[in-house]
């Protein structure tokens, strides 16, 4: 933690101010972790960075044409000493930083389960043209583009998408992984605390992609629980027919829920027994190349 | 008949790519009806369009370069102030469907008819000449090469004007450029544009090889050539290396599109991830086809600047290769963060990093070739400098994106946009610049104007980090690239900051300009008479300048390193020029038109091919065949320039020479 703290320091006097909202600014395990590695490998290599810009403005400075007090070697270009430490420092550099990303890759791989006494939610997320679809399993209930999970409790994501690539990422809680069409991808992650959070897609996936974001709360234990009752007890229900509207593209959909869902819907949209999303409709008048959209006003 | 095509495929409702393309073809237009009243086409013809010159070859390519870069330059204004300006509830000025192709057309064009044609045009312009030989190997084929990359150039800037141009990236990511999710012909045009000049590319590779493998003029050995024609094979081995793999990928794109076969589709079992990992394959080898020979550029210019032999040859040569091979298996870093677990991740973060050996001893080397100098800040190496600052940050965020980890953070965030802009623009581009100073004087036989240019350079290099550092912070933030419009207000000051940025580079780009015509206009005063204005250490500084068209009145004959260093030593040293040689006439390829009638109808082909006129593509195809049958049965091949052409034009550099050797003498005397 001290090393975090005095690597954000170092990297606001860089300018890059941490933000609220920001990767540098998590509120889980994961983003903790992952934004440690970030700040640990850029001062390792700030450390070897530094020295050489500053060495190579000095060396031009020094040794500028007019400078007659400097000495002039026409004929060294050789040093095999200096050759040794110039294939050391950055060997011996990504040495190090190798044994970091070996060990990171494995520590914080989004597959991995997090450490926790309390056992996980399970959210199933699809991504569809353009937004986002959360399948509670456990509660039955579905939502689109609000995400809510328990504080303190871990969440473990089954991802995959309905139509193209895209990338389910959250910020402030770390790592990011892609939905793709017929893979399912999990992620691990936790809110530590209850927060309102940006979700968004990070990948870009058409027209409607600048509005693929979502909100995610993070409520304390009880307040989930209540959640989930609420939202079973009004709203449609999410069955193949309601999916198949669902699945046609929309821009900027504004958050709402279903009370109650399919239990193999997802297991139907990962394995492709639903046909992906079904792409611009009406398609394009025949005989033109431009495709006619409705313009991303929501 | 004319399959898809029809009138609506013209942008009518649409001001900006309307108005664009009407200035466009007036510009065209007025450009040929200048050219026809001043009766310059049989000129252009012989000399430029059908010309076999290495030169003139590479100065046709630099020259589209040039313009391709001005093309995307003007795509990047737009999108970093559609992003300033849709902030909130305000949308911008660009809809999505319209910034979608901007973004894609910005990266096809800055990449493949923007960096690649001008890497290429020097490579065509210098590595012949400091080999010392009088041409590439393949001196037609060479021709045909560049006309293939412009005709793809002309094909993405044709989609401005007739249909559209893909709204998928620049690298057209399956599924969504499969025809459920992209119908209309914009991912069709940039298929057969790149396909086009890709194929030219390939052969471009294969000709360089050749080329410095085979043609190197007698003592020329491999540890004697300038560094520049190492990088400019390497990155050749590349790209014979790894073209291939970027047609044959496109190839299947193109059977999925067009005959609806499965190669990458969501169904049917195809699958799109082996397309990331195909098309990367090619993508992370090819930004090193760029920056290996910009690192050629600044290895010349650094020790031609300093006074100095270049330091630690043999570890550049070393490091350059090892860059070469390394290359070539690190691409699934692009897409750490599609869960392929953490065995691959690791070993492609650690493949990744590697290669920050390979650079980081050339640095370190460019560095010790100042030590003990006599280090002039001329323009090229101004460019030199800021490329060692700029390139350095932005391999440590490279390397920072390799760790796996980190990258689940920043992948695809304006942190990788700040990062690649980092190394392409700090490394290639201003490698370019440093070179287009450099190499002018022997191209145009007068230098640049200095002033003008360290205005340019000093405008562009902060332009630069007003424009990207505050990419990098947004990437920290949480902001992820190709954004149409942003609805989180906290990011608005980075977002404005940044397009002040680009106004900086823009002065940056007016003083270039203002540059260029300021040097042609005090042309005499900047006149290089010596055919060696820098003081330069390799063959070419031993030609006239301009070159003549047969690059050396003899074949030079090379007994060490830095082969024209030495040669001024010792004129120096024995106070005059070796004795004239014997001259003899020399063998020159003939001029042939096949590049540029492949090329015209390669363009139809393609133009055919996006539209479905399939009775167009079969007659175009037909017709670029039947050129190179034509070609292939020639009966002359070389002709014979007369041993009096050769001796005026060598007698008068060597009388150049004698003066600029009478007053180093007459310095010498008085101290």
């Amino acid at each position: 933690m001290m090393r975090a703290r005095a690597g954000l320091s170092v990297v606001s006097a860089f300018g890059l101010v941490a933000c609220s909202g920001g990767v540098l600014d998590p509120v889980g395990p994961v983003g903790r972790d992952t934004s440690k590695i970030l700040i640990d490998a850029l001062l390792i290599m700030l450390a070897i960075v530094i020295p050489t810009i500053l060495l190579a403005f000095w060396m031009a400075w020094r040794y500028r044409a007019s400078n007659t007090k400097a000495e002039y070697l026409p004929y060294w270009s050789y040093s095999g000493r200096i050759e040794a430490v110039v294939w050391s420092i950055p060997t011996l550099t990504i040495m190090f930083l190798g044994g970091m990303i070996w060990i990171g890759s494995y520590k914080l791989d989004p597959f991995r389960p997090l450490p926790s006494q309390t056992p996980p939610l399970e959210v199933q997320v699809v991504s569809l043209d353009w937004k986002w679809l959360f399948i509670y399993p456990q509660q039955g209930v579905a939502t689109v583009n609000e995400l809510v999970v328990p504080a303190g409790t871990p969440v473990r994501f089954s991802i995959t998408s309905a139509s193209v690539f895209n990338v389910f990422f959250i910020p402030q809680l770390g790592s990011m992984i892609y939905a793709m069409p017929g893979m399912v991808s999990q992620l691990h992650l936790q809110a530590d605390h209850p927060a309102q959070l940006l979700g968004m897609s990070a990948h870009f996936s058409g027209d409607g992609f600048s509005d693929m974001q979502f909100q995610v709360k993070s409520v304390p234990p009880a307040d989930f629980n209540a959640w989930a009752q609420g939202v079973r007890a009004a709203g449609p229900v999410l069955d193949q027919a309601a999916y198949a509207g669902l699945a046609r593209q929309s821009h900027a959909v504004p958050a709402f829920s279903y009370s109650a869902v399919d239990p193999t819907l997802f297991h139907a949209i990962a394995t492709q027994h639903l046909p992906p999303g079904p792409g611009p409709t009406p398609p394009g008048p025949a005989g033109t190349g431009r495709e006619t959209t409705p313009a991303g006003k929501g | 008949m004319f399959g898809k095509l029809s009138w609506s495929a013209i942008p009518v409702s649409e001001p900006i790519p309307l108005i664009t393309s009407i200035v466009l073809i007036l510009v065209i237009v007025g450009v040929l009806g200048l050219v026809t009243v001043k009766g310059w086409w049989p000129y252009l013809w012989r000399e430029w369009i059908t010309s076999v010159d290495h030169k003139r070859i590479g100065i046709m390519y630099c020259l589209l370069g040039v313009v391709m870069l001005i093309r995307g330059f003007a795509d990047a204004v737009m999108m970093r102030t559609q992003q300033a300006a849709a902030i909130g509830d305000a949308h911008g000025y660009l809809p999505p469907e319209h910034y979608n192709q901007i973004f894609s057309a910005h990266g096809t064009i800055m990449i493949f008819f923007a960096a690649m044609p001008l890497v290429i045009g020097f490579m065509n312009f210098v590595t012949p000449l400091q080999l010392g030989v009088r041409d590439v190997a393949f001196p037609t084929l060479n021709s045909v090469s560049f006309w293939l990359t412009a005709s793809g150039a002309l094909l993405v800037n044709i989609s401005l004007f007739i249909g559209e141009f893909a709204r998928t990236g620049w690298l057209p990511y399956p599924p969504l450029s499969q025809t459920t999710y992209s119908p209309g012909v914009g991912v069709d045009y940039y298929l057969w544009a790149i396909q086009i000049s890709g194929v030219g590319t390939l052969m471009t590779g294969i000709n360089f090889v050749t080329t410095v493998l085979k043609m190197r003029c007698p003592g020329m050995s491999y540890l004697r050539m300038p560094m520049f024609c190492w990088t400019t094979l390497a990155a050749s081995l590349l790209i014979v290396a790894v073209f291939p793999i970027l047609t044959a990928t496109l190839a299947m794109l193109s059977l999925d599109r067009y005959f609806g076969w499965h190669y990458f589709t969501n169904t049917a079992g195809g699958n799109p991830m082996m397309f990331m990992n195909l098309i990367w394959a090619w993508g992370h080898p090819e930004v090193y086809i760029l920056v290996l020979p910009a690192f050629g550029i600044f290895s010349e210019v650094f020790s031609t600047f300093s006074g100095k032999p270049l330091f630690g040859y043999r570890s550049m040569v070393a490091a350059t290769l090892f860059i070469c091979i390394v290359a070539m298996m690190t691409w699934l870093h692009h897409f750490f963060t599609m869960g392929s677990g953490p065995a691959v991740n690791t070993a492609f973060g650690i493949s990744t990093s590697i290669i920050a050996v390979g650079t980081g001893v050339k640095i370190y080397n460019w560095i010790f070739t100042m030590y003990g100098g006599r280090v002039r800040f001329s323009v090229p190496m101004l460019w030199s400098l800021g490329f060692i600052f700029t390139f350095v940050i932005g391999g440590m965020t490279g390397v920072l994106l390799a760790v796996p980890p980190a990258d689940f953070l920043v992948h695809n965030s304006m942190f990788l946009v700040a990062h690649f802009h980092n190394v392409i623009i700090g490394g290639v581009v201003f490698g370019l610049f440093a070179g287009l100073d450099y190499w002018f004087p022997k191209a145009f036989g007068f230098r640049l104007h200095e002033g003008w240019g360290k205005a340019a350079f000093w405008f562009t290099f902060f332009g630069f980090w007003i424009t990207f550092m505050p990419l990098y912070i947004l990437g920290l933030q949480g902001m992820t690239r190709r954004l149409q419009h942003i609805n989180i207000e906290e990011w608005r000051p980075m977002l404005l900051l940044s397009v002040l940025g680009v106004a900086v580079i823009a002065a940056g780009v007016v003083c270039q300009v203002v540059m260029l015509v300021v040097s042609i206009l005090k042309r005499d005063q900047l006149r290089d008479v010596t055919g060696d204005p820098w003081d330069g250490r390799s063959l070419e500084w031993a030609t006239p300048s301009p070159a003549p068209f047969f690059n050396f009145a003899v074949m030079p004959n090379v007994e060490g390193e830095e082969a024209y260093w030495g040669i001024k030593l010792r004129a120096i040293d024995t106070q005059q020029l070796s004795p004239e040689p014997k001259y003899e006439p020399i063998e020159m390829p003939v001029r042939s038109p096949v590049g540029f009638y492949t090329a015209f109808f390669a363009t139809v082909t393609g133009f055919a091919l996006v539209w479905h006129i399939w009775w167009l593509a079969g007659l175009g195809l037909a017709a670029a065949f039947a050129g190179f049958v034509v070609f292939a049965w020639r009966d002359v091949h070389e002709y014979h320039v007369p041993v009096e052409e050769v001796a005026r034009v060598d007698r008068a550099r060597r009388a150049a020479r004698e003066a600029v050797l009478a007053r180093l003498a007459q310095q010498a005397t008085p101290s």
